[in-house]
C-alpha cells in the first residue's frame, strides 16, 4: 500500500489515474452493456453490418448502439426503430445527420457520406424495424406531367405545403427557434423523401394518402415555378409584403426625397 | 408694384385688345380662344390672385405633393385596371395563358387579374405601378404628416387641414385594403378573412356587422363587388373632396416656411407659381410618374399567380398585409389572449382591443394633439413662421416616441419573418415586444428630449461665442483655446426667431374663478412645466451684447477660456419660469 | 426687403410682430446671388443644351414605347445577372418611365438653372375675416331671420329641424337588407352549422380520397374535408368549406392526454380537429410533429393537439374544436356527428362555455 500512497505525488500519478479510470470503465461496461439485439436480416447482412459500424461511429452517441434512442438528458436521439431506409437517406444526403452541436433544428451542412456508406447505414436502420423505403425513381421523375397535372400539383403544395413553407417554398417560422427550410433548388428526390418520412417537426404524408402521383406532381408544380422567371422584374426574395414595403419606402420615397432636395437646391452661384 | 392697379370703368377700355408688346406664335393662337373664356367665365379675374402666387422653396414642402402626385397616378393608373378587371366572385374555370393554374376553378376577380397580367399589354406593368402608387401614397402622407408636425405647422389656422389630412390618411388605408382585396387571391383573402374575424368580434354589434358587410357568412360572393364599388366610387370621391379642400386652405392661409432672415409672420418668401413653381411642381409630377413606372418595370410586386386563387382552406407562411397595416397586424399577434365568457356571450378582447382598438388611439392621439397642445401652451396667435424640432423639445420627443411604438407595432407584424430571417426564437420575439411596446417609446421620449436640449444649447453657444473656426491658440502658459468667428446676422436671427413658451407657476390669484376653472387652470399650468421647463431660454439682447462685448476685448490669453465663465454662471436663469 | 418684388396687398398684413420680442433684429432678405448661368453666357448654352436634350429624349422614348408595344411578344423573358424578368413588361415600363422621367428632370432643371430665380414677398393676411364683413354677415343674417318670419312664427323652425333629422330614417332602412339578420335562429343554420353530419366520411382535401385508418401512421397530417362538400359549388362551396376543413393526425396514444369525456373521439391515437383557428379564422396545417403543436401562421396563435387542443401561445382564446370520429362499415374514417361547438372565430353571441372538456 505504501508502495502507491507514497507516490501520489509522483508527476505521472494523475495520467496513470486517469488511464486507469478508462480502463476500468471500458471494462466494467463490457462486463454490464448488453448484448447486441439480432434482428430479422432483411436485406444483405454485409451491407447491414458495414451499416452498423458506421452507425456506431456516427450515430450511436445520441441514437444509441441500437438505435433505441435517448430521450432524457442532454443529448437526445429519438429512437429509430421503425423510421425506415427512406429517413436515413434524406437525413444523412442532405448532412442533417449527424448533428454537429444539440440545437432547435438540425441545419442542411455538407454531406461527408458516399453513396454507398448512406445505403449501409440505410439498410442497418432497416433492419431495426418496418419503416418507408427509398422510393423508386420514377416515383418523383417529373417529365411528362401536364399543365392539369401541374395546376393539381399546386392546390396540393397550397393545401398541403404552404402554411410552413411559404407561397412559393421560400420557408416559413416554427416555434422556439426552428423553421421550415425554403424549398428552392432541391432535388426532386429529397422533397419526395421529406414527404415521406415527416424529418423531425415536419409531420408524415405517407403514400396511401397522399398517393405518388400526387407527391409527383407537387414536385412538377415546385420545378416548374422555381424554374419561371419573375415576370414583373427583381423578384425580392418572395417574402411578399413585408419586403415589398421595405422597397416602397427605401426606393421609392428614398428616391423621391432626393430629387426633392435636388429640386428645391439652388443653381451654382457665380462668386 | 406692390399696389393693385385701379379698375378702368370705361367702356371702351375693356374692348382694347391691342396688346404692348409683340406676341409670339404660341400666344397670337392662344389669343383667340382665351378671350372667349374669358367673356364667359372671367378668366383673367380668375387667374389674377394665382398667376404670380408665392410658395417657399424647400424639399420638406414638397412631401405633400409627393402625396398628391402618387394620388393622380392611382387615378390614372385605376382607369385603366377598371376598363379589363371584372369585380365578380361568380366560379370560372381558368384555361388562359399562365400554365401553373389552367383548369383550376377560380372566381372571376382573380381570372380577370390573371388576364390584366399575362395577356392585356402594358397589364402587369399597370398593376404594378398601381400598387407600387399606392404603398407610395400611404408613404408620402404618413412622412408629409411627420413633417407637419415636428415643425409645428399644424397650429392655428392650420388645425382643420390637420384633421383633413388625418381624414385622408385613414382613408388611404381603408383604400388600400379595399384594393389589394379585389384580386381575390390567397394572400388578400386570408387578410379579408381576418377582417371578417375582427368585424365578428365588435362586443355586441359583431356578428350583425359581419353579416352586413359580407352580406351573410363569409366570404359570400359580395364582398370583392362592394369592395370595388368603395375602392372606385366611394372612397376616391370623398379623397378628391378632401384633397380640393386641403389645397384650398393650403392657398387661403398661404404656405408656412422655416426661420431666416427677410421671413417674418407677416410675409411669405418665395418664388411665384408661374414660371418657377409650375415647373418645379410640373417637373416633380412627372418625376413621380417617372419613378412609379420605373419601379413597375423592374420591381416585381403582388404576384397574385403565385399566391395562387383564394381558398379558406389554404394558407401561406409569412402572410402579412401591405406595410401600412402592418401596426395593426403587430398588435394583434403580440396581443395575449384576453376573451371574456359572460354567461353565454363571448367578449374578444384579444381581437376588439388591437384591431379597433389600435387604429382608434392611433388616428384619435394623431386628430386631437394640436388641441392638447394649444390647450396647454394657451396660444392664439396664428402661427405662420415653421418651429424648429429642437425648439420645442417635448413635442419632439412625443413624435419620436409615438413612431417608436408605431416601430414596435411594425416589428411584430412581421414577427416570424424576423425570427427566421435573423435567426432567433419567434416566442421570443413575441414576449420582447410585448414589453417593448411600453418600454421603448418612454427611453426614445426621454433620450430625444436631452438630445433637443442639447441642441438648444449647442445653439445658445453659436450665438454667444460664435463659430468654432478650428484655429486653436496656445498660450505661454500652456492653455488651449479655440478662436472663435461671429456668425452672419441672417444665421443669428433665424436661430432665435422662435418663441420662447412660458413654464407657469401654479396659478396665485384665484377669486373670480370657479373650482373646476382653477383644477383645469392648475393642470394645464402643471402641463406647462412638463413641456417647457427644460427647455432652454433663448439668449436675451443684453446678454448677446455682453458676450460681443468679451469678444472685442478677450481676456488675456494665458487665461484660456474666459469668455465662458461671465455666460456659465446666468446660465441658471434660463431654466425658470416667468 | 426688395420692394421691387414684392406682391401682393401690404395693406391687410398681419400686425407686424413686435420687434422688441427678436434679440436679434431682423436683417432682412439676403441680397440676390447671381447663379453661374445668370453671369456666364456659356454655362447658360449648356444647361439650354441639358434641358432641350432631355425634352428631345421624350419623343424618342415614347415611340419606343409603341414599337416595343406591338413588337415584343409576351412570352420573352430577359435573362441579365440576378434579373429575369417579362421582356415587354420591362421595355414598356423603361421606355415610359425613362420619358416621364426626362420630361419631368428637364423642367425643374429649366427652372433651377434658367429661370429668373429672385425671391418674390408675398403679404399674409389674418385668417379671420374682417370686422366690415363680420358686421355685415351678422346684420343681414338678422335680416335673412326677420324676412322669414322665424323670429315671430318659432314653430316652424322647431318642426323644421325635427323634420330633417327624421328625413335621414328612410335612407338607413333602406340599408337594412345589406345582409341577413343573424339572428339567433338565423346564426344556428348559418355560423353555428357545418356540414358535418354522423357518418359523413374524412375524405383528403383536393383529391377527396377517402381515408382508412391503416394508412395513417404516427407524425402523419393529414388536410381533410367532408366528403359531402363536393356535392357544393360557387359561394355555398367556399362558405362551408371555410367552415368544414379539419386536420387528422396520428399520435403515439402514450404520448398525450386525451380527457375522460372525448375517449371515444379518436381511433387508436387518430384525432381530428377543425382546422379553422378560433382566433380570427385562418385555416391552419403548420403541425410539428414531435410537440403535437400547431402554429398558425397569421398571429402565430399555438394549439396543443396532444391535449385536447388548448392554447399553449400566442392571441388564440379558445382551444381548437375537436370533430368525434369513428370507422363505418368498409373501414373508413367517419364523423360521429358535427362539432359540439361553432368552428372559427368568436362572436359576442357565442356561448364559450363549453369549449374546454
Amino acid at each position: 500500500m505504501r508502495l502507491l500512497s507514497s507516490r501520489r505525488r509522483h508527476p505521472a500519478a494523475k495520467a496513470l489515474l486517469l488511464v486507469s479510470g478508462l480502463f476500468m470503465m471500458g471494462a466494467l461496461y463490457t462486463i454490464i452493456a448488453p448484448p447486441a439485439q439480432v434482428s430479422a436480416d432483411t436485406g444483405n447482412s454485409q451491407q447491414i453490418a458495414e451499416g452498423k459500424a458506421l452507425f456506431a461511429v456516427g450515430c450511436a452517441s445520441c441514437h444509441g448502439l441500437n438505435g433505441e434512442g435517448q430521450i432524457n438528458g442532454t443529448i437526445q436521439g429519438p429512437p429509430l426503430a421503425g423510421v425506415g431506409a427512406a429517413a436515413v437517406d434524406f437525413q444523412v444526403s442532405t448532412g442533417r445527420m449527424p448533428m454537429a452541436k444539440p440545437e432547435p433544428q438540425a441545419p442542411v451542412k455538407p454531406n461527408l457520406y458516399s453513396d454507398e456508406e448512406i445505403a449501409a447505414l440505410a439498410a442497418f436502420v432497416a433492419s431495426l424495424g418496418p419503416g418507408p423505403a427509398i422510393p423508386d425513381p420514377a416515383q418523383y421523375d417529373t417529365a411528362n406531367l401536364s399543365a392539369e397535372d401541374l395546376g393539381r400539383g399546386g392546390e396540393l403544395f397550397r393545401t398541403n405545403c404552404s402554411a410552413c413553407h411559404n407561397f412559393e417554398g421560400a420557408g416559413g417560422a416554427l416555434p422556439g427557434g426552428k423553421y421550415a427550410p425554403p424549398l428552392i433548388g432541391l432535388d426532386p428526390e429529397r422533397i419526395y423523401l421529406a414527404m415521406l418520412t415527416g424529418p423531425q417537426q415536419m409531420p408524415v404524408f405517407d403514400d396511401e394518402v397522399l398517393k405518388p402521383d400526387d407527391k409527383r406532381a407537387i414536385i412538377g408544380y415546385l420545378e416548374a415555378l422555381h424554374a419561371r422567371p419573375t415576370d414583373g422584374g427583381f423578384g425580392l426574395a418572395g417574402l411578399g409584403p413585408v419586403s415589398e414595403g421595405l422597397w416602397a419606402w427605401i426606393i421609392g420615397l428614398g428616391s423621391l426625397i432626393f430629387f426633392a432636395m435636388w429640386i428645391a437646391t439652388k443653381g451654382v452661384k457665380a462668386k | 408694384m406692390a399696389q393693385p392697379a385701379e379698375t378702368v370703368p370705361d367702356e371702351t377700355a375693356v374692348g382694347a385688345e391691342t396688346p404692348k408688346k409683340e406676341l409670339g406664335p404660341v400666344f397670337k393662337l392662344a389669343s383667340g380662344p382665351t378671350k372667349w373664356l374669358d367673356d364667359r367665365v372671367g378668366l383673367a379675374g380668375l387667374s389674377r390672385p394665382f398667376l404670380r402666387k408665392v410658395f417657399p422653396d424647400h424639399w420638406s414642402f414638397l412631401l405633400g405633393e409627393i402625396a398628391l402626385y402618387s394620388f393622380i397616378v392611382l387615378l390614372l393608373s385605376g382607369v385603366f385596371l377598371t376598363i379589363w378587371f371584372k369585380p365578380s366572385m361568380s366560379e370560372v374555370e381558368y384555361q388562359g395563358t399562365y400554365e401553373l393554374l389552367r383548369g383550376l376553378r377560380m372566381s372571376d376577380a382573380y381570372a380577370s387579374t390573371l388576364n390584366l397580367s399575362f395577356d392585356i399589354r402594358g397589364g402587369l406593368l399597370l398593376r404594378q405601378m398601381h400598387h407600387w402608387a399606392a404603398m407610395l401614397f400611404v408613404a408620402a402622407m404618413l412622412t408629409h404628416s411627420l413633417r407637419i408636425f415636428f415643425t409645428g405647422a399644424f397650429r392655428k389656422p392650420r388645425e382643420i387641414n390637420w384633421l383633413i389630412g388625418v381624414a385622408m390618411l385613414s382613408l388611404g388605408l381603408i383604400e388600400g385594403f379595399a384594393g389589394y382585396s379585389l384580386p381575390d387571391d390567397l394572400l388578400s383573402g386570408t387578410g379579408l378573412r381576418f377582417v371578417d374575424g375582427l368585424i365578428r368580434s365588435i362586443p355586441l354589434i359583431g356578428t350583425w356587422a359581419e353579416f352586413f358587410v359580407f352580406g351573410g357568412e363569409f366570404p359570400g360572393e359580395l364582398i370583392v363587388p362592394r369592395l370595388y364599388m368603395v375602392h372606385i366610387l366611394l372612397v376616391p370621391a370623398i379623397l378628391l373632396g378632401l384633397i380640393a379642400a386641403h389645397l384650398a386652405l393650403v392657398v387661403y392661409h398661404k404656405h408656412t416656411q422655416y426661420p431666416g432672415a427677410g421671413r417674418t409672420a407677416g410675409n411669405v418668401v418665395g418664388y411665384p407659381v408661374f414660371p418657377v413653381y409650375a415647373a418645379k411642381a410640373g417637373g416633380f409630377f412627372l418625376i413621380v410618374f417617372g419613378v412609379l413606372t420605373l419601379m413597375g418595370a423592374t420591381m416585381q410586386i403582388n404576384p397574385v399567380w403565385v399566391f395562387g386563387p383564394y381558398n379558406p382552406a389554404e394558407i401561406t407562411a409569412g402572410s402579412q398585409p401591405d406595410w401600412y397595416m402592418g401596426f395593426v397586424e403587430g398588435a394583434i399577434r403580440i396581443m395575449p389572449n384576453w376573451e371574456w365568457h359572460i354567461g353565454s356571450t363571448t367578449w374578444s378582447w384579444n381581437v376588439f382591443l388591437p384591431g379597433i382598438g389600435v387604429m382608434t388611439l392611433f388616428f384619435g392621439i394623431m386628430a386631437i394633439y394640436p388641441f392638447v397642445e394649444s390647450w396647454v401652451t394657451g396660444d392664439k396667435s396664428e402661427h405662420h413662421v415653421l418651429d424648429r424640432p429642437r425648439n420645442n423639445p417635448t413635442r419632439t420627443a412625443f413624435g419620436i416616441a409615438a413612431m417608436t411604438c408605431y416601430a414596435m407595432l411594425w416589428i411584430g407584424g412581421g414577427n416570424d419573418l424576423v425570427a427566421t430571417q435573423f435567426h432567433v426564437s419567434l416566442n421570443s420575439v413575441t414576449y420582447f415586444l410585448r414589453v417593448a411596446v411600453f418600454v421603448a417609446p418612454v427611453i426614445a421620449f426621454l433620450l430625444t428630449k436631452r438630445i433637443c436640449i442639447g441642441l438648444q444649447h449647442a445653439d445658445h453657444d453659436r450665438m454667444l461665442h460664435g463659430a468654432e473656426s478650428g484655429v486653436i491658440d496656445r498660450a505661454p502658459s500652456g492653455k488651449y483655446s479655440e478662436r472663435h468667428r461671429p456668425i452672419s446676422e441672417s444665421e443669428a436671427f433665424a436661430l432665435t426667431q422662435h418663441e420662447d413658451l412660458p413654464a407657469l407657476l401654479p396659478v396665485a390669484e384665484v377669486d373670480g374663478m370657479s373650482e373646476k376653472e382653477i383644477k383645469s387652470e392648475q393642470l394645464r399650468r402643471k402641463a406647462t412645466r412638463f413641456y417647457f421647463i427644460d427647455t432652454l431660454r433663448r439668449p436675451t439682447r443684453a446678454e448677446i451684447e455682453e458676450a460681443a462685448h468679451h469678444h472685442l476685448h478677450p481676456m488675456h490669453l494665458d487665461e484660456g477660456n474666459g469668455e465662458h465663465h461671465a455666460i456659465e454662471a446666468d446660465e441658471e436663469e434660463h431654466h425658470l419660469a416667468k | 426687403m426688395s420692394e421691387d418684388t414684392a406682391h401682393g396687398r401690404p395693406g391687410t398684413e398681419i400686425a407686424t410682430v413686435d420687434q422688441e420680442r427678436y434679440p436679434v433684429p431682423d436683417p432682412g432678405l439676403e441680397p440676390h446671388l447671381p447663379r453661374l448661368t445668370d453671369v456666364d453666357e456659356k454655362a447658360a448654352d449648356r444647361a439650354t443644351r441639358q434641358v432641350a436634350t432631355f425634352f428631345g429624349l421624350v419623343p424618342v422614348l415614347s415611340i419606343g414605347f409603341a414599337v416595343v408595344y406591338f413588337a415584343v411578344p409576351g412570352d420573352s423573358y430577359l435573362d441579365f445577372g440576378p434579373l429575369r424578368a417579362n421582356t415587354r413588361n420591362l421595355l414598356l415600363g423603361l421606355t415610359f418611365g425613362l420619358a416621364l422621367l426626362f420630361l419631368g428632370v428637364g423642367a425643374v432643371q429649366w427652372a433651377r438653372k434658367l429661370m429668373d430665380d429672385k425671391e418674390m414677398i408675398d403679404y399674409r393676411h389674418g385668417a379671420s375675416s374682417s370686422d366690415d364683413d363680420k358686421n355685415y354677415v351678422v346684420t343681414e343674417l338678422d335680416k335673412v331671420v326677420d324676412e322669414a318670419k322665424l323670429t315671430r312664427r318659432k314653430i316652424i323652425g322647431r318642426t323644421l329641424l325635427a323634420a330633417l333629422a327624421t328625413i335621414l330614417l328612410p335612407m338607413l332602412v333602406g340599408l337594412a337588407d345589406l345582409g341577413p339578420w343573424p339572428t339567433k335562429k338565423k346564426r344556428a343554420e348559418t355560423i353555428e352549422r357545418t356540414i358535418w353530419a354522423p357518418g359523413v366520411r374524412v375524405v383528403n382535401d383536393v383529391t377527396f380520397q377517402p381515408i382508412k385508418p391503416e394508412s395513417v401512421e404516427i407524425g402523419q397530417l393529414i388536410n381533410g374535408e367532408p366528403a359531402n362538400l363536393q356535392d357544393l359549388e360557387g359561394a355555398e362551396f367556399q362558405i362551408e368549406r371555410a367552415k368544414a376543413a379539419v386536420i387528422v393526425v396520428r399520435m403515439d396514444p402514450n404520448t398525450i392526454t386525451i380527457p375522460p369525456s372525448r375517449e371515444g373521439w379518436n381511433i387508436g391515437g387518430i384525432l381530428c380537429y377543425s382546422k379553422i383557428c378560433t382566433h380570427v379564422g385562418c385555416p391552419i396545417s403548420l403541425w410539428e410533429q414531435q410537440t403535437h403543436h400547431l402554429l398558425c401562421p397569421c398571429h402565430q396563435s399555438t394549439f396543443d393537439l396532444g391535449d385536447a387542443g388548448k392554447v399553449v401561445f400566442g392571441p388564440a382564446a379558445r382551444p381548437l374544436p375537436q370533430l368525434p370520429i369513428a370507422i363505418d362499415s368498409e373501414g373508413y374514417i367517419v364523423a360521429q356527428r358535427g362539432f359540439l361547438v361553432p368552428p372559427g372565430p368568436s362572436y359576442f353571441e357565442r356561448d364559450s362555455r363549453h369549449d374546454s372538456p
